[in-house]
Parts: structure tokens; sequence; C-alpha cells
């Protein structure tokens, strides 16, 4: 039986940014042995021989020509923005190191 | 104590990989219509599907496409019949989506090589470079950190993000590991990002300003005991900003591993940053807890699938190898191998070659470049390429020389005052009044002038002692503030003392 | 008015026995009236409205050419950005935000001069079947306010049971147009993959997400599938290819001689009984109306469901990434020496629903180093595999049928403790999106154990949308011969204000 245990999800909310709470942490946990064994199914089938599908339609070489198209104004980009300075968006000062 | 290179290589060899990116010069981004001028107005070039506002839709851009397919082929790459975006997973400010699209298992060229000759001890030595892969992905905003002390992100109080250039498209170029290169891993290096330069700028697909990050190396170096089958951990250094740092990065990584390995600590597998002053690298990020990417098809994008005729036209338009288009300028030029080096190592050639381009004799371009104009550049400690004289300033100087409207040291006057910033040669010449005295008849009252002050000296050159006539034809150029031509003097002089 | 149809509407504007303008104050009056109840609405755009119904007005008056729509009034999803309107989501997340740019499918109706009155409610970033995961609280079914209206796009139908609008747009990545639909007594239609462009669509699930027409008759649906769908170069997923006639099916109903397929995996067995009851009376008004009736095999359809929840969730956990408080949306813990991480990990906790971060999480795992293969990479084929069960049996059938999910409206809270039980409402829904085909929903009846609707499935092959028009609008005829009167018109009335 496939389970996550709670330091498992902690992981993962740690990769997802999501600051969870210790009861939400378990209660997932707990949902989880459920959820993965209804989903772990799929390896049922999911033979060696199958390709795998990432598009339903068999589209390919979609471009665009490299012309250049209005930007939005400043203003309107800027607009959404939780606090800004400068025409730039405000953040709080940032921990990790640049990728 | 700190070890010697030669220490270091007595006992290790070094096993390198560099992964460089480049900047396409594509008008638009690599996923939408924005502009990608340069310079400008922050938050000005960007819209819903760079600054990945909820809804917004990737699109490829077609140029961007041919130029990565130019890229594999120039770089002897096979290209993928069948290739796919993917989504890179990670949160950072600077990237909107906190994913990046870029290509994983499916990359667009894949295993090509670049060949580049180093001088060793031994002559010119050849290496071959393998290329793992080359593949798209799209670059980060910028984010200004406000508040710290040297505006760098340690110690910032916030940060202000300008999307301007997220999503401007970048081709990253990796190779494989490069073992082999023993106690030349530096120079190799260094000869690598040179040819992969040389080559993109001949392709015209992207500016390669090191300097300016159009074109950006990090190089990742491990060492080994020599002999030893299995690899050492390596470390990624980043920051890296010029050729001239490349070899000095690789080389300070070399001593910092064969320090910690000799003192039998573990070398930590990071990522660190060249620091210009120093020459020396600062810890980063660390790459031992990896971040999980999570890579996954992009579902926006659809594959890219080009055909085998699309592809053949491409191959057919590549402009001449840089490598081909070297021998044929030595050849063309008569230089012999070791000037030719000479050339390539001080990157003069593309310089010197402009120059011949506008009319100037390729030997005196050379000695012009790679004698003078290199002179000046060390003193000043900066590149040839950031002092102020052009090719068609020095097509211009040896020009004049030709005509005969400057000597030889008046034109080196006239090149340190383009270098000192007061003008083309023309305003030099006529701000510092230089001027090449061609009038006989001025000349000769010169002389005789010199003659009538030093008759005893003049004697001397009557009765054939020709050395003396130094000493008089010195007087003549300071009585002609050093411009008539020395050797018209000396022709006139000894005339007029009856020697010739 | 309000109870006509979107054609008759429209009819009537062009006559001019009404106005636009009397057409979107009458809608806006009923949403005055009834929205406190049903709770369709998360934003009611009365100005915008009537000075777009008032424009089309007056291009009519000046002779100018109008789309066939023209003037008829709209409820859209709170999914689709609009311009300048608030647009959520159904998150609190994105609460106030106005996007400064239109999707293409609003870009599209305002060129087709529909008049948009406000957006609809919905769950929580599309991830639902009932609408309870709405941040702003749940709609009421009109048929039984008690009662879930169906979900994601619960407020959309709830909408056009409750005649609030004639029109609306619904999204669908499991069923979310198609399953509302069901359960309201109204016509839900999910497009082909790439049909429609989600250029401005809020992603859910990249690969599964299509928006659609919703309306209370087939040829409304009809009709607002042809404004609505075409290429977008916006849009690197989108079909480039003619939109197809599906107007032109929807008027003619004509199905003799066409082979319709009884899915054996989807046959209702273990069904709401009511549900079975009204799907077998389907197939026989369809036989009845010349149709031949087969049985068609899909066995990996059971796979669907597991392969759609973790397809889903691993493509939402990366589309969901970008509201991290930096650039738009919520800002909770800026506070002196918060971290630009602190501030994201807070907000995304506070500012996403239950479910949302049950998805995220499980999308995340399912994408994890080392799990790939065994989850995501195993649903992907799994998607192979029932988009060739489909190509298989539509070897054997125009078109393939099933009841559109197993029970009728529920009541609200009921199944909101148990994911797995509301994921099992998608069952029937959930093979469509996978393979990229269209899909319908349409009214089959009441279901006479408790009064409900039941919904009818049709499902085409891709780029065949055609088809579920034409099959639609038989059945359709045929019931209402039975009915005498739309279905909707045994709705209990809403009291209202």
């Amino acid at each position: 039986m496939s389970s996550l245990s709670r330091d498992d999800v902690a992981n993962l909310a740690r990769l997802a940014r999501i600051e969870m709470s210790e009861e939400e942490l378990v209660s997932l946990s707990n949902e989880f042995t459920v959820i993965l064994d209804a989903v772990a199914r799929v390896q049922e089938v999911a033979g060696a021989d199958v390709e795998p599908t990432s598009h339903p339609l068999p589209l390919r070489n979609v471009f665009r020509p490299d012309v250049v198209a209005p930007s939005l104004s400043p203003e309107d980009a800027l607009s959404g923005a939780p606090a800004a300075e400068e025409s730039r968006f405000r953040v709080p000062q940032i921990l990790g190191e640049e990728a | 104590m700190a070890l010697s290179y030669d220490d270091v290589i007595a006992k290790y060899e070094p096993v390198l990989g560099l992964e460089v990116h480049v900047e396409l010069n594509t008008k638009s981004k690599m996923f939408c219509g924005c502009s990608t001028i340069f310079g400008a107005e922050p938050n000005t070039q960007t819209c819903p599907v760079c600054l990945a506002l909820p809804g917004a839709l990737p699109t490829v851009n077609e140029k961007a496409i041919e130029s990565t397919i130019k890229i594999g082929l120039a770089l002897n790459c096979s290209i993928a019949p069948f290739s796919r975006f993917a989504r890179k997973n990670y949160f950072y400010p600077d990237m909107p989506k906190n994913f990046q699209i870029s290509q994983y298992d499916e990359p667009i060229c894949v295993n090509g090589y670049v060949d580049v000759e180093i001088e060793t001890d031994e002559g010119p030595k050849s290496f071959r470079i393998e290329i793992e892969r080359v593949h798209m992905e799209e670059d980060t905003g910028k984010s200004l950190h406000v508040g710290g002390a040297t505006g760098r992100i340690h110690g910032a109080e916030y940060s202000l993000l300008d999307y301007n250039r997220a999503g401007i498209p970048l081709v990253e170029i990796v190779t494989k590991i490069v073992p082999g290169t023993g106690k030349y891993a530096p120079e190799v290096a260094k000869a690598y990002v040179a040819e992969l330069r040389d080559v993109l700028r001949s392709l015209g697909v992207s500016d390669v300003k090191m300097e300016q990050g159009s074109l950006r190396c990090d190089a990742n170096v491990s060492l080994r005991l020599i002999g030893a089958e299995t690899l050492g951990t390596r470390s990624e250094t980043k920051n890296v900003n010029s050729l001239r740092s490349v070899e000095r990065a690789i080389r300070g990584e070399m001593i910092r591993h064969a320090e910690l390995l000799n003192k039998g600590e573990r070398v930590v597998q990071e990522t660190r940053h060249f620091q210009e002053d120093t020459g020396l690298t600062r810890s980063g990020r660390s790459k031992e807890q990896a971040e999980d990417y999570r890579y996954f098809p992009e579902p926006d994008l659809v594959p890219v699938a080009p055909d085998a005729a699309w592809i053949e036209t491409f191959r057919a338009g590549l402009p001449e190898r840089p490598s081909i288009h070297r021998k044929r300028l030595q050849e063309a030029w008569a230089v012999p191998d070791k000037e030719m080096a000479a050339m390539i190592n001080a990157d003069v050639l593309n310089i010197v070659e402009a120059t011949v381009y506008l009319g100037a004799d390729p030997t005196k371009a050379r000695s012009w470049w790679l004698g003078e104009i290199s002179r000046i550049a060390n003193e000043k400690n900066v590149a040839i390429a950031d002092l102020d004289i052009t090719a068609n300033d020095v097509a211009e100087i040896v020009a004049l020389v030709n005509a005969g409207e400057l000597t030889d040291k008046l034109a080196r006057q006239v090149v340190e005052g383009v270098i000192a910033g007061e003008g083309k040669p023309a305003d030099v010449i006529s701000k510092r009044g230089i001027k090449v005295v061609n009038d006989d008849g001025a000349l000769m009252a010169a002389i005789e002038k010199v003659c009538a002050e030093q008759p005893e000296t003049a004697e001397k050159i009557r009765n054939g002692h020709l050395p003396a006539a130094g000493a008089l034809i010195g007087a003549v150029m300071k009585e002609t503030k050093g411009q008539a031509d020395a050797a018209r003097v000396r022709e006139l002089l000894l005339g007029h003392l009856g020697q010739i | 008015m309000i109870h006509l149809s979107a054609a008759q509407m429209a009819a009537q504007l062009v006559s001019g026995a009404t106005t636009s303008v009397e057409l979107t104050q009458a809608h806006l009056n009923r949403i005055a009236s009834v929205d406190s109840d049903v709770h369709a609405f998360l934003f009611v755009d009365n100005e915008g409205a009537l000075k777009h119904a008032a424009e089309v007005d007056a291009k009519r008056v000046a002779g100018e050419k109008l789309a066939p729509l023209a003037g008829v009034p709209l409820a859209l999803k709170d999914v689709m950005t609009q311009k300048g309107i608030p647009t959520t989501a159904g998150s609190k997340i994105l609460e106030g935000w106005r996007p400064p740019y239109d999707s293409t499918v609003v870009a599209k109706l305002k060129a087709n001069d529909i008049v948009i009155l406000g957006k609809t409610n919905m769950d929580e970033f599309a991830m639902g079947s009932s609408t309870e995961n709405s941040a702003y609280g749940p709609t009421h079914n009109p048929w039984d306010l008690t009662r879930i209206p169906g979900g994601s796009g619960g407020g959309s139908s709830a909408a056009l049971a409750a005649f609030e609008a004639p029109l609306a747009i619904g999204t669908d990545t499991g069923g979310s147009i198609r399953q509302p639909a069901a359960v309201t007594g109204t016509v839900g239609v999910k497009p082909t993959y790439g049909a429609v462009s989600r250029y401005g669509l809020i992603a859910f699930s990249s690969s599964l997400d299509q928006a659609g027409p919703c309306a209370r008759t087939v040829l409304d649906a009809a009709l607002l599938h042809e404004a609505i769908a075409g290429h977008d170069p916006r849009d690197s997923t989108s079909i480039n290819a003619p939109v197809p006639e599906v107007v032109a099916a929807a008027k003619s109903g004509n199905v003799k001689g066409m082979k319709i397929g009884v899915v054996k995996e989807l046959n209702g067995a273990g069904y709401q009984s009511g549900v079975r009851t009204r799907f077998e009376e389907s197939l026989e008004l369809l036989a009845a109306a010349g149709a031949e009736i087969v049985e068609v095999s899909a066995p990996n359809f059971e796979y669907a469901l597991a392969a759609y929840y973790l397809i889903a969730p691993s493509e939402c956990s990366s589309n969901l990434a970008r509201f991290d408080a930096m650039r738009y949306g919520l800002r909770v813990g800026d506070v002196d020496g918060a971290s630009a991480e602190s501030v994201m990990n807070l907000t995304r906790e506070v500012g996403f629903g239950r479910e949302v971060k049950r998805r995220i999480i499980l999308g995340t795992y399912a994408l994890s180093s080392g799990y790939y293969d065994a989850y995501y990479g195993s649903a992907q084929k799994v998607r192979t595999l029932i988009t060739q069960d489909f190509n298989k049996a539509f070897e054997k059938c125009d078109v393939m049928v099933s009841p559109t999910c197993p029970t009728t409206a529920f009541k609200i809270g009921e199944k909101s403790n148990d994911p797995i039980a509301m994921y099992l409402n998608d069952i029937a829904t959930i093979p469509v999106n996978m393979a990229g085909i269209g899909g319908m929903s349409l009214p089959a009846g009441l279901a006479p154990e408790d009064g409900l609707p039941v919904g009818f499935q049709i499902m085409s092959p891709a780029m065949q949308d055609q088809r579920m028009y034409l099959v639609g609008a038989a059945l359709e005829a045929a019931l209402l011969s039975k009915w005498g009167a739309p279905l909707l018109s045994q709705a209990p009335a809403l009291a209202g204000k």
C-alpha cells in the first residue's frame, strides 16, 4: 500500500512553497494513502510498449514569426502589483541565490 | 600552504565540463512578441506572457528555432527529428512562471564537437571537445537588490524586479566531459569558448559579448589522481565574464580542489561565483541539496519536428568555419604559425582582418595591433577591445604613413592620441599639429643650421665617419620638433656633407 | 422574456420587438432578484453590460451588419480574463485582481457584440465537481437550493437554469461543463481540444482544459460555439482548421442511419436508478428517430479516473506556481524582516483552498524524481490507451453515448469531506478530456425518485463536433415532444426578492 508520511508531505509542501499547518500535513498524509492506491492503478496497464501522450492533438511545428508586437504599458504591467517602486515590482528580501 | 599550479598538475589531472549560454539576437522574445532591445525603461517590454499573468500562453519564435539549428549544424551536431520543450520547475522571483520553459530529455541538437588548437611546450596541439547537446530556453528578469552594502543580494532589504529581459531567447551549449587536457585545461577551455564565440559571431545569431552577458560560461571542474578511473567531485563556477576569466577560474579551481584533496578533505559539489578582482571563487548554492526540477513535457507547446529539407537549407547556408577561415587568412598573409597563434591569443585576429579589409597591408596591420596597441592595452591593464581605437583608425594611419604624411614615430603619437580620446586620427593630427616636414628646403635649412652648430661632428662625417651622422640627425629631428622623416634627413645630410 | 431561448431573443432583437438594453436590464433585474439565493454570480457588471447593450442597439439602428447573437446577454465563468473586470478563478489568491488583458474568448464575445453580464462562480481554479470549493461560497442549484449545481462551472449552469442569462461560457477539464449541465437540466458542450482558444483561460490542466458554450437549448449552444471557436495564433495548441458547421447540424437534427455507440463500461451499471432509466429512454427515442444503437467497448476507461487524477494535479502544480505574491494577487505576511520566500509560502497557504493544495501536493509528488515513471509517466500511457479505445470504437459508430454522471444533484456538504466520492462524479466525463475529443451533455429528463435533472452525454470524434449537435438536437426534439414544454419549465419557481 502506497503512502506518504507526514514528513514526505512536508517536503512536498516545501517544494511547492506552501507553508502548511501540522494538521494539514497529517491529514493530507492520511488522505494520500487512499488516493495513491486509487491512482497507482495506472501502472497496471502502462506497459513498456505504450507511448505516452503529452498532447491530445498531433500538432507539430507551430511557430510565430520574429516580429515585435506591442507590449503592455508599464502601468498595465504593474497594475496588479502588491508593491511597486520606480516602475519595478517590489518584493521582500530574497534569501536564496539566483540560479 | 598555497599550492603552485605545477604542484597540482604533478599529482592530479583535471576533467572539465563547460556550459555556455548564448543570448540570441532575435527581434522578439522566445515565447512572446515583446521587443528584445537592450536598455529600455523597466517593465516597458513585457506582456501577459512574459509576466506570467494568469491565462497567458507561450508561442515559439521561429527565428530562434532557425538560429538554434544553425548553431547545432555549425557545431557538427545531429538535429533531432523530434524535440520537445519541457518545464523546469523551481521558484524564484525573477522567473515569473516559477518554471522555465527549456528542453530536457529531447533537445533539438545532440552529439557534436568543436576542435581547438592551443600552443603547448611541444608545439601546437589540437583538442576535440565533444558537445553533448544544444537546446533552447528563456532568460529571467533582472533584480536590483536595495538596501544592502554592495547592491548584492546578501543583506539587501528588498528587491526591485524588471521583467524586460524575462523571456529573452537563450541557447545552452553543453559539452560532454572533457578529460585529457592535463596542464592545459585552462587554455583549452579558453580556446573552446573563444572558438564558440567566433562560430556564433560568424553565424550572426548573437552579438556574443561576454562582458555584456550575451555569452555566459559556467565552468565545471573536477580533479582525480593521474591515472585514476573514477571522476572526482566537481564544482560549478559561474559569473565568468571574459575569456581571461575562463582561464583564471579553471586554474583557480584546480588549485583549490587540489589543496582540499591534499589535506584529505572533500570537495563539495556546489555552485561557486568567480570574483574578478581576486581570481578566486566564492561559495554559492550547495548543489548537494539539489532542487528537484520535476521536468515534464510543456503542454502549452507542441513538439518541434524540423523536416530534413529545411535543415539542409541551413547547412548549405553556413558560413566558413572559423578554423578554415583562419587558415585561409594565414595563407593569404603568409604569416608563420607562431605569429598566427600570437594574434589569436591576443584576440586581435578579427580586428586585424578588418583593418586589412579597409586597405591596410597585412604586415603593417599586424604590427600595429600586436605591437604598439597591445603594449598600450597591457599598460592600462585592459583588453584591446576596450580601447577607443578602431580598425578604421589604424587603416587610416597606415595609409597616411604610406603616403609619407606620417613617419612611424609620428604615427605612434597619433595612435596614442586616438586611444587617449582626442578624436579620430585627423583630429589628433590637427590638434597636436603633427606634420611631417617633407619640404626639402625646410630640411636643408635645419641641416645647415645644425652643421653650423656642430662643426666638428660635421667635419667627421665629411671625412667618412658615417656613424657620427646619428647625432646630427637627432639634432635635426629636435630642430623640426620630431616631424621630419629621419630617413630623408639622413639622405640630405649625407648628401650635403658629400657622402653620397 | 428571460425565459426565451437565446435564438428567440436574437430574433426579437432583429425584428425590433425588443432592444438589447431592455433585454440586458431584464436579466440584471432577474439577477438582483434571485442571485442572493442562487449565488451564481461573483461579479455583476451592471454598468459595462448596459453600456455595451446601448452600443449594440445604436449599431443596429444605424443599419450595421451584426453577428447572429449580437445584443444577447451572457454569463462568463470567472476563469476567463476580462480586461478591467474582477477575475478570481473562484480563489482568494486573486481576490480583486483586474486583468490588463482580455482572453481570446472574451475578445470574440465582444467582437460578436454579445453582452457580458458578469462573472460566474466556480470551484477554485476549476478543481471540483460541486462549486463547493469556491472561496466565495457555493452556488445553489435552482432546482433545489439545498443542492449543488455541479462543478467546477456550477455558476454558469445555475445562471442558465435560474434564467439569469440565456447563454454562458464554461470550461471543462474533466467534466466541469457537462456535469453541471446534467444536474441543472441545461446544455453544456466541451468542444474538441484546441477548438476554442485557451489564451486568457486561467490554466488548471493545460492538456485537458477547454472552454465551451453553455445554454438552455442545443441550437443556442451551437450559435455560441460558432461565435467563440476558431484558430488563435496566441495559443499554440489551437486547431488551425475551419470551425465545423455546428449550427447547421443543430438545425438539422437528422440522425437517420447514424450509429450510436453505447459504451459498455459507461452504460450506467451502478449509477442511480433514475439516471439509468432516463438514459435508456433516450436511447429508445434516438432509435425511434432512425438511429441504430450499437454496443462498443472501451476496456481502458476504468483507468481514466486514476490517470486524470495524476495528470491534472501534475500540470496544475506547475500552472499554479505563478501565484507567488510577487507580481499580482494576494500578498500576506509582508512585515518587517519577512523574506520573499516566507511571504510566498504564507500567501499560498492562506490564498489557496484545501482541494487546490491537495492537488498541488499530489501533482508535485507525481512529477518528482523517482516517481515520475510510476505516476505521471504511466498516466500519460493510459491516455494513449484511452485514445486508442475511442479510435477503435469510432470505427463502429458515429458518436458514443453514456449518462453524463452517476447521480443527480447531491446535497451541499454531502460529499465535501470525501475526495474520492467527489472525484467519482467525473467518471463518465473524464475519458473525453483524456482523448481530447468532443463531449456534450443535454437534459434527458428528471429522475423519478427525486425529481432532479439527469444528463445524457454524447461524445464525438476529434474535429467532428457537429455530430454531437446533430444527435443532441434530435434527442432534444424528441424529448420536447414527450414533455410538451422545455424541461426547465418544471423547475420550481425561485421566490426571489
